[in-house]
């Protein structure tokens, strides 16, 4: 029978932990997953131009604002309602919270931080605007369905191509992201102790199965979303050639 | 066992070579109390189907009688036998030994945020006090006791705590920040969704739920979700919902201005 004897510290370092599993693989792969896409996204934004080719418009150009007196990219007018929206989500906020700001890094995973105030205080306090950007996020959802119905129409007749199927499937994802979202599955029933019929709650039922997958779906349309934009990036350059199905 | 003449501390190491076929798991305990103590190693025989609280168990039938467990029906529904098994919050009895390495030490430790009486057994009353400052279920006066299935379903899954507090061990608010007398922690954040969503009760604990409580604290990193042994979705289903219930009234600028003109 070995004894050791433990030094009982009064603070902890970060990091410090006796979980043995690899810990610190999902904050660092939500670290790269979410760096990779604020970096090409920037990147993007400042670029102003590039953004759109046969009858494809960037997801992050849409809808597309030109103003005379606007001297920077059109991409930030409309830029800050997905980021808000994103920013101030239930789910990237875990995301974020352990991999950039490792608060904590990791369940049972020291922080090596003394003071804490939570979502209590300023600049944390406004997560709780969440539900504003969801009436934001949504009406650009608008947008992007009329630019998907757009992406159909090749010079007056009806067409499908690579870029056609890339917007429909960035739309799709970004619709169910937002119809998977915390604030959005309160506000159509959440919010009430007793469900007014049983249609409305059906619907609940029904967004409460999306939002378990949450998750899912928010990375998936942050992916796409970037790649949309890429792909019509790529093509407006002449790198790549869109192919036509119909 | 072959022979009772043998020391406690002889014994396990005899039980061990006389089935030599066996394997043998090394778990290294915490061995002490709230001042201190020590890791102490203990080589446990494993038979098929044994869990965590069996080797404690074996340990202190064979070596050391005086180890310190609390348990209770070891079919993880009294939630007593929580403790933090290779440094995660979980119950010692739904933690199987062929899902560990046994060719590498099992650290058993008591859970982390709570004062550690002796050895694997912590005093947990401070959860005990926060219950009390809850509003209780409150009906209306003559309460017809009628309620539609779809209403019920939400809180129904807050029932199945058995309160094992491993959420309130793993939470970093309590265990890292110690913000005890300021944040209720999600055990309780849960059993305020169900009382604040059942559609019999009438009590508002908004208020205590943002400056009693501290549902501000929680930034939704889920933990509390990943240890829960009856898989209730704490985060999602309870904190979130809650969390929207204080911004209606307290951070929704839109809501305070309808209700300051309604009057509602």
């Amino acid at each position: 029978m070995t004894i050791s004897t433990i030094e009982k510290s009064p603070t902890q370092n970060f990091g410090e932990t006796q979980r043995k599993d690899f810990w610190w693989l999902e904050p660092l792969v939500y670290f790269i997953g979410l760096g990779c896409f604020l970096l090409y996204a920037t990147w993007a934004a400042f670029q102003g131009k590039n953004y759109e080719w046969g009858p494809y418009l960037s997801p992050f150009y849409s809808p597309l604002i030109t103003i005379e007196w606007w001297k920077f990219s059109p991409a930030f007018l409309i830029l800050w309602i997905p980021a808000g929206f994103r920013a101030t989500c239930y789910y990237y906020r875990k995301a974020y919270y352990r991999s950039f700001f490792m608060d904590p890094p990791a369940c049972a995973v020291s922080e090596g931080r003394k003071k804490y105030t939570g979502e209590t205080s300023f600049p944390l306090i406004f997560q709780n605007i969440h539900r504003y950007f969801l009436i934001g996020a949504t009406i650009l959802l608008c947008f992007l369905w009329t630019d998907v119905i757009k992406a159909f129409n090749f010079n007056g007749q009806f067409g499908v191509g690579v870029g056609t199927l890339i917007l429909l499937a960035n739309t799709l994802l970004l619709t169910m992201y937002s119809l998977s979202c915390h604030s959005f599955r309160h506000l159509i029933g959440g919010c009430l102790d007793s469900f007014k019929c049983g249609y409305q709650h059906k619907i609940y039922e029904k967004v409460s199965c999306a939002n378990e997958h949450h998750m899912f779906w928010a990375w998936t349309s942050l992916f796409m979303v970037g790649f949309a934009d890429f792909y019509v990036r790529m093509l407006a350059m002449g790198i790549w050639m869109d192919f036509r199905i119909i | 066992m072959t022979s009772c003449t043998l020391k406690k501390e002889e014994r396990s190491e005899h039980y061990c070579e006389s089935h030599s076929s066996m394997k043998i798991a090394t778990f290294k305990v915490f061995r002490g109390d709230i001042n201190g103590g020590a890791e102490v190693e203990y080589k446990v025989p494993v038979e098929e189907g044994m869990v965590v609280l069996d080797a404690i168990h074996y340990v202190q039938k064979n070596i050391s009688p005086d180890l310190a467990v609390r348990w209770n029906c070891k079919a993880a529904k009294c939630g007593s036998c929580s403790a933090e098994v290779n440094g995660k919050p979980r119950l010692m009895c739904k933690s199987r030994l062929d899902d560990f390495d046994l060719s590498k030490e099992i650290r058993v430790y008591p859970m982390k945020s709570f004062p550690v009486i002796k050895d694997l057994a912590c005093d947990v009353s401070w959860n005990f006090e926060v219950n009390k400052k809850i509003a209780p279920f409150t009906p209306k006066p003559d309460t017809d006791w009628k309620m539609s299935q779809r209403d019920i379903d939400r809180v129904q899954e807050f029932r199945k705590c058995i309160e094992c507090f491993a959420c309130q061990n793993v939470c970093h608010v309590i265990r890292e920040h110690d913000l005890k007398p300021k944040f209720a922690g999600p055990r309780f954040f849960v059993r305020v969704a169900g009382l604040e969503m059942h559609p019999l009760d009438t009590a508002d604990r908004l208020e205590a739920l943002k400056d009693d409580m501290g549902i501000g604290f929680c930034n939704i990193t889920k933990c509390c979700t990943e240890v829960c042994p009856e898989d209730i979705h704490i985060t999602d289903n309870a904190i979130i919902p809650l969390k929207e219930r204080v911004v209606d009234r307290f951070y929704d600028p839109l809501k305070m201005f309808f209700r300051k003109i309604w009057g509602k």
